[in-house]
């Protein structure tokens, strides 16, 4: 297989594996909007502030990883970008996990005799998103190396640029729950 | 990879990355468990002829699944239904059926050295493997395998201390199939990408087999499907470990009073049938394609209506993710709901009939072979036509409430997801063995085996209608502790003898197989005269599949008995002859 194909075969993997996932937090938000249907004592919460500068900071990364494609064609170091982006990522989990905390703070938990049903779909959620996100957090650890090596060019970037597409997907996945979460 | 390269016996045979071999590790692994699932079910099947007595089949059990008087103790027949139902379905007519054919047709109908990813590939066998050994081993602890049905419906999934089966059981069989699921999107996404990319100069998508179309449309549904079930799953593990609520309100347990309050366990129901229902057609597409090449090959035509066959494999698969609700009729559903999944569930007849009719086409005034694997091929046809029709009054819910939960129901859809399905993969066994093996299936033990597993099946499954429209329930340990259904005993004797004989011409067909691996005629290069490119292929398994350079294709995979040919079929290698016009 030459190297054109293998790089088109390895983004459909992707592309794939995104569409597996998106069903997957489809049927999550399915579920949530039945049972808040359903439910009698459906507790209502209210999002954390957290959870709103983490939408910042992870809509944030995204916009850098813009200027990566550019500074590449430039033949300049994108050592610092990628960088950026990776501790924007660390960034976000960080507020997640303060979000949890305000969210214990207001009495919703995940789990036992204190806890709803409402409280428990979404740190689940939330939880199964930061979940996926690890994954894209390992992908930008090993790219921030390959870049501080100066292993990526414009005609060689694949495995930043799957981890880049996987970003943006748990970027815009993100938005959509976090408006899903307030709004509904 | 252009060439053959250099195998150990590690890489050749247990952590291959070659298609055809992980091919053959599917099918093998499947056919065990098949052997397993069958016996559960004779196992079960004795138990119903004869309620309490003891049978010499259960020194196939742990004696502590008896009681002190040699019958089954009635937690561990739930467990066999449980496990009969999870293996059949997952392991044997998901991986056994999907795993063996996508991985072995793929890359040689298309005209590929392999799949897109071989590393992928054979991480899908291990972690289907694996899964296999999480499952077999439940059958091994104190309490049980899983035992609440292979639909593992709450609150008996999401309880430990429901039932025995619920314990530690459960936990295994949830590991299992999320290893399972793992698998199957891995194996998915590299079909996928295999058939999109990897196609040979010449192959377009309106050249394709049917096989490969039904095997890609298979693959899109598993990975859009299987991650429901996923979620599904996860919610049920934080249920059963964590103390969450989605599937649990106001349960009492030996008077104790559980705090979970507000979910539901028709969440669960919704959920589990997104994925369910099109998991139907995962297990039930292969087979049609597998069956579309088998007829073609056999009656000497062309497949009647190609495009029309892809139409309608394309819209069974949309139709099934939109009617999961056909399963749900008695849990209280809106009328008006139950009348849309009603409607949608009927539409499914229109694209059903037009493959039948197809098929029918197909056949009509062919040269015909009645080869086993033709023979079961039309076998296929004949179960998806009987199941189908009943699936017709399941499928009405006006209809279905008459008749669910009954044996009405286990008939259906034995027979038009087990039977039509697995007749598909003894038809690919037998059509594609010499391919595999380079050696042929003795013809005669397959025709015995054919008309053997013909009658028995629906000796088996044809009476279970009646049972059901009498109103005998599935799933009962015993119909002996219920006076009204005293005068059905002899069917259910009837029905248990036609499964043990079922399950004895079994044996037939796994000597044939075994026998024939090592002692079968050699076979030639193509046995069938089949126009498609596996059978360009060297007799001698290569990794890589063709030693020079990739076969060019000219023309579709159909031109059988084309007027002015020379011979009744035309490899698609063949170019068009001057002045010949494509089908």
């Amino acid at each position: 297989m030459d190297i054109a194909l293998r790089n088109i075969v390895k983004k459909q993997l992707l592309w794939i594996s995104l569409a597996a996932i998106s069903m997957f937090f489809a049927s999550m938000l399915s579920a949530f909007i039945v049972e808040k249907a359903d439910v009698g004592n459906w507790k209502e919460f209210i999002l954390p502030n957290y959870f709103v500068l983490s939408t910042g900071v992870i809509i944030l990364s995204s916009l850098v990883l813009f200027f990566i494609k550019p500074q590449l064609k430039k033949e300049k170091s994108i050592f610092g970008l990628v960088f950026t982006v990776l501790i924007l990522g660390i960034l976000f989990s960080y507020f997640q996990i303060k979000g949890w905390q305000q969210l214990t703070n207001q009495g919703i938990y995940l789990t036992g005799v204190g806890s709803n049903i409402s409280g428990s779909f979404l740190y689940i959620l939330t939880l199964t998103h930061l979940l996926h996100l690890v994954g894209g957090i390992v992908g930008l650890c090993i790219s921030t190396i390959k870049s501080k090596q100066n292993l990526y060019s414009i005609n060689n970037y694949l495995g930043l640029e799957l981890t880049a597409i996987y970003w943006h997907f748990l970027t815009v996945l993100w938005v959509v729950l976090f408006a899903f979460l307030k709004f509904y | 990879m252009s060439e053959h390269h250099k195998e150990n016996f590690i890489t050749k045979y247990i952590f291959s990355m070659d298609h055809k071999m992980i091919a053959k590790q599917f099918l093998l692994t499947g056919m065990f468990m098949a052997v397993v699932g069958m016996l559960m079910s004779a196992i079960f099947r004795v138990q119903l002829a004869n309620p309490g007595e003891t049978s010499v089949l259960y020194n196939l059990l742990p004696s502590a699944w008896l009681n002190d008087a040699g019958g089954l103790n009635p937690d561990k027949y739930l467990a066999l239904v449980t496990m009969h139902g999870t293996i059949l379905v997952f392991w044997v007519l998901t991986a056994g059926l999907s795993g063996t054919f996508a991985n072995f047709l793929i890359p040689l109908q298309i005209g590929a050295r392999d799949m897109a990813s071989g590393f992928l590939n054979m991480l899908s066998y291990w972690f289907f493997f694996i899964a296999t050994v999480v499952l077999m081993s439940s059958l091994f602890v104190e309490s049980g395998p899983a035992s609440g049905g292979w639909t593992i419906y709450p609150p008996l999934s999401a309880l430990p201390q429901a039932i025995p089966g619920s314990g530690t059981g459960m936990t295994l069989w949830l590991i299992s199939i999320t290893l399972f699921v793992v698998g199957s999107l891995l194996g998915g996404l590299n079909y996928i990408v295999t058939i999109l990319n990897l196609r040979t100069i010449g192959m377009t998508m309106k050249r394709l087999p049917l096989t490969v179309w039904a095997l890609l449309i298979t693959a899109i549904l598993g990975v859009l499907s299987f991650p429901v079930l996923l979620s599904c799953g996860l919610l049920l593990v934080f249920d059963r470990s964590f103390g969450t609520s989605f599937y649990l309100s106001d349960i009492i347990i030996n008077g104790e009073i559980l705090h979970n309050e507000g979910g539901s366990p028709i969440l669960f129901e919704h959920l589990f049938w997104f994925l369910g229902h099109p998991e139907v057609y995962i297990i039930l597409l292969p087979a049609l394609g597998i069956v579309s090449e088998v007829i073609a090959v056999n009656s000497r035509k062309p497949i009647f209506g190609y495009k029309a066959m892809v139409g309608a494999l394309l819209l069974i698969a949309f139709l099934s993710f939109i009617v999961w609700g056909h399963h749900m009729f008695m849990t209280g559903m809106n009328p008006f709901l139950g009348s849309v999944f009603t409607f949608t569930t009927l539409l499914i007849a229109i694209p059903s009939a037009v493959k039948v009719f197809n098929y029918l086409a197909t056949l009509w005034r062919g040269n015909i072979r009645f080869t086993p694997a033709m023979l079961f091929a039309i076998g296929t046809v004949s179960a998806f036509i009987t199941g189908g029709l009943t699936g017709i009054i399941l499928g009405d819910s006006a209809l279905d409430i008459n008749v669910h939960d009954t044996y009405f129901v286990v008939g259906h859809f034995h027979i038009v997801m087990g039977l039509s399905a697995i007749y598909g993969m003894f038809a690919g066994v037998y059509h594609w063995f010499p391919k595999m093996y380079g050696r042929m299936m003795n013809k005669n033990l397959g025709y015995i085996h054919f008309w053997g597993t013909f009658i028995c099946a629906y000796g088996v499954f044809f009476p279970m209608h009646f049972l059901g429209l009498a109103g005998l329930p599935r799933r009962y340990y015993s119909n002996s502790a219920f006076p009204m259904f005293d005068g059905l005993s002899d069917i259910n004797a009837l029905i248990t003898f036609f499964a043990l004989a079922g399950a004895v011409v079994q044996v037939i067909f796994l000597f044939n197989f075994f026998y024939s691996i090592f002692k079968g005629t050699k076979a030639t290069q193509n046995p069938w005269k089949s126009n498609t490119l596996e059978w360009t292929t060297p007799i001698e398994r290569i990794h890589g599949n063709w030693p020079g350079d990739l076969p060019v294709v000219k023309r579709w995979a159909y031109d059988y008995s084309k007027p002015g040919a020379n011979e009744d079929f035309i490899l698609q290698t063949e170019p068009l002859k001057e002045g010949e016009v494509e089908h």
